[in-house]
């Protein structure tokens, strides 16, 4: 077993792995964190998508005792003060999801995407969440919730300041 | 499937413990295709010696007059480096088509050339870039051209329970070079490619003066066109010199007839309607 300290959702976390665990394994199995999704197992599909150091990795093919030391990030960090993430909201107002497999990873994706691009252009939301698959919603409405959430969030960043 | 994952922070410690595993051990970077090789049942390695934490390798740099790239840089950050889309266009292309974005975070460049299959972007472009790798084991540390690595598919001459690749280097474009990247696949991403060709390309004066032309997955190994190369250099710009080099890059290839990949005739057509794409694309800028 590995001995890993790793920051999950802002909190210290120590866990004693094996040496050929999974993180998404550890996140579902072990801190009980399901929100987390396996699809594909392979890194084709997205559904387990996380971001460490801010960054989005698919989980099922990243060891979980590379992330010793890291900051992992899953959709049940992402509500503050009980509020939902902008995106989570407006994934909701959009009907986003569907059977909603994907959609923490989709969600994940769209993270870092608004983190590196705060106002993206249609093709930049594509391309962000083109690591993602869905085979319910035909992706309109997912690319629609990012670009509304990606307007309410500058429009909060313009009012706080 | 793996009994060890060790995680050392020198260079000293990872080939340490390569030599003290003899055999048993290999080095994992991004390990997206380590992993499932592994689960797969694929490599038969059983402790992973992770560099991921050795300090200074995620570096690129212009350094010695070369563009440098550290071992641990991943498809992502070459993608989108500055240096390399400046200077080496052809690369910065490649590495944006490989995996998905969640992919390219993680998937490092140099273990692209060491897993040693003829469908990496990243390969295909560094052999049009004539680029090297640096090589260090516990003998020392020495540059090979990256072409050399390669003995088959998936058959790299690195051995990674030995030795690792720290560094790539090529030269940088020229002002009178410009580079191509063209990519044949059934999807915009997530796909692994049909058809790839990666081009550096010099004219002057309405000429070709230099022409490197590097085509995969249509043979064991991503190869140089070298006589569609030497066909072009001294030659004018021209859309029958284009068609004539494009014929013999083609006629260079050897792809089988694949489910997943298309036939031997669709994927020969493919191979010289791409070079003429790449030559076309660096004629018009």
């Amino acid at each position: 077993m590995v001995e890993i300290a790793l920051t999950v959702n802002g909190k210290d976390v120590t866990a004693e792995v094996a040496p050929d665990e999974m993180l998404a394994d550890l996140l579902r199995e072990r801190l009980g964190l399901i929100g987390t999704k396996v699809g594909c197992s392979e890194g084709e599909c997205g559904a387990c998508t996380v971001l460490v150091d801010g960054r989005a990795v698919v989980s099922c093919l990243y060891p979980a005792a590379k992330a010793g030391g890291r900051q992992v990030t899953t959709i049940e960090g992402l509500p503050q003060d009980g509020q939902l993430h902008a995106i989570q909201q407006a994934f909701i107002d959009c009907a986003a999801s569907q059977c909603g497999y994907c959609t923490p990873g989709m969600i994940m994706s769209a993270v870092a995407l608004l983190a590196e691009h705060p106002r993206p252009t249609r093709e930049q939301i594509e391309a962000g969440i083109s690591g993602n698959l869905c085979r319910c919603t035909g992706y309109y409405q997912i690319v629609e919730a990012i670009a509304l959430a990606a307007e309410r969030m500058a429009g909060e960043a313009q009012h706080g300041a | 499937m793996w009994r060890a994952y060790l995680t050392p922070t020198t260079l000293e410690e990872a080939l340490a413990m390569l030599a003290e595993h003899r055999g048993e051990a290999r080095i994992i970077a991004g390990g997206t295709d380590l992993v499932l090789q592994s689960q797969q049942g694929k490599c038969p390695s059983t402790v992973m010696v992770d560099i991921t934490r050795l300090p200074g390798l995620d570096q690129i740099a212009e350094r010695d007059g070369y563009l440098q790239i550290g071992a641990l840089a991943t498809h992502g950050q070459v993608a989108s480096s500055p240096l390399i889309r400046e200077r080496a266009e052809v690369l910065a292309l490649a590495c944006g088509w490989v995996g998905g974005p969640q992919i390219r975070n993680v998937a490092t460049l140099v273990g692209n050339v060491v897993n040693a299959l003829p469908a990496a972007d990243g390969a295909v472009a560094l052999f049009a870039l004539d680029a090297e790798a640096e090589v260090v084991n516990l003998r020392g540390r020495r540059w090979l051209p990256v072409a050399e690595l390669y003995r088959g598919v998936g058959l790299c001459t690195i051995d990674s329970c030995v030795e690792l690749v720290t560094a790539l280097r090529f030269r940088a474009l020229g002002p009178g070079q410009r580079s191509a990247y063209e990519r044949l696949a059934p999807r915009r991403v997530l796909a692994l490619p049909i058809v790839t060709v990666a081009a550096v390309i010099e004219i002057a004066e309405g000429r070709f003066v230099e022409a490197r032309i590097a085509v995969g997955p249509v043979a064991p190994t991503p190869f140089r066109a070298v006589r569609a190369e030497a066909a072009l250099v001294g030659q004018p710009v021209t859309a029958e010199v284009i068609a004539q080099a494009a014929a013999l890059a083609a006629a260079d290839a050897q792809p089988r007839d694949s489910a997943t990949r298309g036939s031997r005739e669709y994927r020969l057509d493919m191979v010289e309607a791409l070079v003429r794409r790449a030559l076309s694309q660096v004629m018009t800028g």
